[in-house]
């Protein structure tokens, strides 16, 4: 296990560096924007890997209410945690690329709207699995993943709608509307290797969940031990 | 011996119930309808808006002061279970979960019916509101809306009082998966009042948020039940 | 049971217990407090899941299954303080699927207590509350019945009361389990006690033996701690029941 980890992340760390010089060296500059166009090459693809992410997190939880395995809470955990993350990465490069274009920090366009409430809604879930206490929180949480994310397609049509009824300026310009092949490429070579590099957090996260319960079992059952004076 | 009791007595039995305690404690309704009051109030020391513009954010208003007053009374009516530890007779009996759901959903439906048969007026008086669009459409609104709050408030309702820090836990994760709902509502109304556009998107977004989320609620709520 | 283990966190509330019982007894829970008898009542009765280990409880691995067979008293009186005795046990038998006025007013008089009596169970005497509380865990006719600590602030003479009704029951084939810290007041009717300590099963005796009779062992009991030859039914011919009261039977050490 350890040696295809290793070589995972060795293969991980080159599809970052060639993503890279995709994104900035290979891809063609846009008209209109310029440079500061590239932070798109971030921007998108951790947009579609925190949604797999949370995707990942909702069978998880469908997974664990049926059987209330072990390993399937740690996944739901490990691919929340990763999951809130990247969106915040989407949610740091949506200000980041528009205060340059546009002047302003935050447009409340459909995409950027949309990501923010569902970073809202799994850093909730995050807050129930960290701040709530007591041995089911397994099981409270399992429920939350499946509404939150049963909630994301209303989500998304909402926002998209009131948007159509209220118009802002949109961010991400390269929305279908034509982007250069060359950019497409850039994008998803960043894509594959945001992939990777969260299955590899996963991995990592999901690998130290499962020990940290197998941990907490094995202090109560050397308390009894110790307290009985005998091992069974 | 005995039949196995129908989902649907059941449910009417616990409502009943639970109706004839609110009506002797009236826990959550005096202090839903007092909370109530303050926010209409505080914001009215926020807002001074003119005619037209009071159309325009009365939706907005009206709609965040029920959900809060909402979520003072979720808290409640689930506390009365807790009390004596009760909830525990009705989980070991061969009654469904699912009907203690559809029973407290109901009954705070009712409740915040209640809440906002009261406060309604209130506002056209303070804001002098008059409605543009059909007046019967708030009423689609106003029913679907209140179905969308409390069928997801009353399951993290039940899911939070498992945990330690249930007050704040309640809206901590009710309000988010809330947002397109709350969206719906107050465009809808505020559309309705404007007369500026048609409300049918948005009630037809409630309606298919009302569905989905009850079945969801339906399916979950025997494990989070007997989560202990 | 099978090596029933219940966790809380880092705590071990249940630690691997392993026991089988025959019905139509009166089994008396003993221990020191936190020894895991209200876990371990619970964990039986399906309100909480075993953290490792398996239950069955007559004839089924499912205890929801059988739920209109089984009654349960809990500590607290799991009743509504703002309703009447009736009201109270009309809509939890409605649970039950039972819609019967005389069936509530039966059980009611059955512990003792007045069913026209209109007073909100809030306002009742502790032993009045723990008496509905029977009479709600019994209104549907269970042939097992679990109780844990029934007599908690409850007046001599209505645990007197409740003692006889819940021996008559024993003799009419009901199974009955009493967590219970007044050994002394289960001593004239027990059948077999179960001594619980640290999450483990450490000893099961006909009646109650003379040394678990004073409330509060926590001196005495150390040097008497029996060794851990224990876990199963005690062999037994069937004609050592005709000492129902089971006195003055010395613990094997």
């Amino acid at each position: 296990m350890k040696t295809l980890f290793n070589v995972l992340a060795v293969l991980t760390l080159l599809l970052l560096g060639y993503a890279f010089c995709q994104a900035i060296f290979i891809a063609p500059t846009e008209a209109t924007m310029g440079d500061v166009q590239r932070i798109f090459y971030y921007h998108l693809p951790s947009a579609w890997v925190a949604f797999l992410l949370f995707f990942v997190n909702f069978l998880a939880s469908v997974w664990y209410l049926i059987g209330r395995h072990a390993r399937a809470d740690a996944l739901a955990l490990a691919s929340a945690e990763v999951g809130v993350s990247f969106c915040t990465i989407v949610l740091l490069t949506g200000p980041i690329w528009a205060r340059p274009v546009w002047g302003i920090w935050w447009t409340w366009d459909a995409r950027l709207t949309s990501t923010l409430v569902l970073w809202l809604i799994y850093v909730s879930y995050l807050v129930l699995r960290h701040y709530a206490t007591g041995g089911q929180v397994p099981v409270l949480a399992a429920a939350l993943g499946i509404f939150g994310f049963v909630d994301v397609p209303i989500v998304y049509m909402a926002i998209r709608w009131f948007r159509t009824q209220h118009p802002q300026p949109v961010i991400a310009g390269g929305q279908g509307s034509g982007l250069d092949p060359r950019m497409w490429v850039a994008v998803l070579w960043n894509l594959a290797a945001f992939a990777m590099l969260a299955f590899l957090f996963v991995w990592v996260r999901y690998r130290q969940a499962l020990a940290s319960r197998a941990l907490e079992e094995a202090h109560a059952q050397a308390s009894l031990d110790f307290e009985t004076g005998s091992t069974p | 011996m005995t039949s196995a009791p129908s989902l649907w007595a059941i449910t009417r039995r616990t409502l009943a119930k639970d109706l004839r305690l609110e009506w002797r404690s009236k826990d959550a309704i005096n202090s839903m309808l007092f909370f109530a009051l303050l926010v209409v109030v505080i914001f009215s020391f926020g807002f001074d808006p003119t005619a037209e513009e009071s159309r325009k954010i009365a939706g907005g208003l009206l709609w965040v002061a029920i959900l809060f007053a909402t979520v003072v009374a979720l808290n409640q009516t689930w506390t009365r279970e807790l009390r004596n530890q009760v909830l525990d007779a009705y989980r070991l009996s061969p009654a469904p979960p699912q009907a203690l759901f559809l029973a407290k959903t109901l009954g705070n439906f009712i409740f915040v019916a209640i809440l906002e048969v009261l406060m309604v007026p209130l506002f056209v008086v303070f804001y002098n509101l008059r409605s543009v669009g059909p007046v019967w459409q708030l009423g689609v609104v106003a029913v679907l809306a209140t179905w969308a709050l409390v069928v997801n408030g009353t399951f993290f309702a039940a899911l939070s009082i498992r945990t330690r820090s249930r007050e704040i836990m309640l809206p901590l994760i009710l309000f988010p998966i809330s947002i397109p709902a709350l969206l719906a509502m107050v465009d809808a109304t505020t559309s309705i009042l404007t007369g500026d556009s048609s409300p049918i998107f948005w009630i037809r977004l409630l309606a298919v948020y009302d569905f989905v989320f009850t079945i969801v609620g339906l399916l979950l709520f025997e494990p989070v039940l007997n989560a202990e | 049971m099978r090596d029933v283990v219940r966790h809380f966190g880092r705590f071990a509330a249940l630690r691997g217990i392993t026991a089988d019982f025959a019905p139509g007894r009166l089994y008396v829970l003993l221990g020191e407090n936190g020894a895991g008898k209200t876990t371990l009542l619970r964990v039986i009765a399906g309100l909480l899941e075993p953290s490792r280990g398996a239950v069955r409880v007559l004839g089924s691995e499912n205890i929801r299954a059988v739920a209109t067979r089984f009654g349960y008293m809990g500590h607290a009186p799991l009743l509504y303080d703002e309703m009447s005795a009736m009201e109270n046990l009309e809509y939890f038998s409605a649970l039950y699927g039972i819609n019967d006025r005389a069936r509530c007013q039966e059980a009611i008089r059955t512990v003792g207590l007045d069913p026209a009596l209109e007073r909100r169970v809030g306002q009742y005497s502790q032993g009045m509350r723990q008496r509905i509380s029977l009479a709600r865990a019994i209104v549907h006719g269970p042939e097992l019945l679990f109780l844990d600590e029934p007599f908690s602030n409850v007046d001599l003479r209505s645990a007197k009361q409740m003692t006889t009704l819940l021996a008559a029951m024993r003799d009419q084939g009901t199974t009955i389990f009493v967590v219970t810290h007044q050994a002394a007041l289960m001593e004239p009717v027990a059948d077999e006690s179960i001594v619980l300590d640290a999450g483990r099963l450490i000893a099961r005796e006909w009646g109650i033996p003379s040394r678990l009779l004073t409330p509060y062992p926590a001196a005495e009991a150390a040097p008497h701690r029996p060794s851990a030859d224990v876990g199963v039914s005690p062999q037994h011919p069937e004609s050592a029941r005709q000492d129902p009261s089971g006195t003055n039977r010395e613990a094997q050490s």
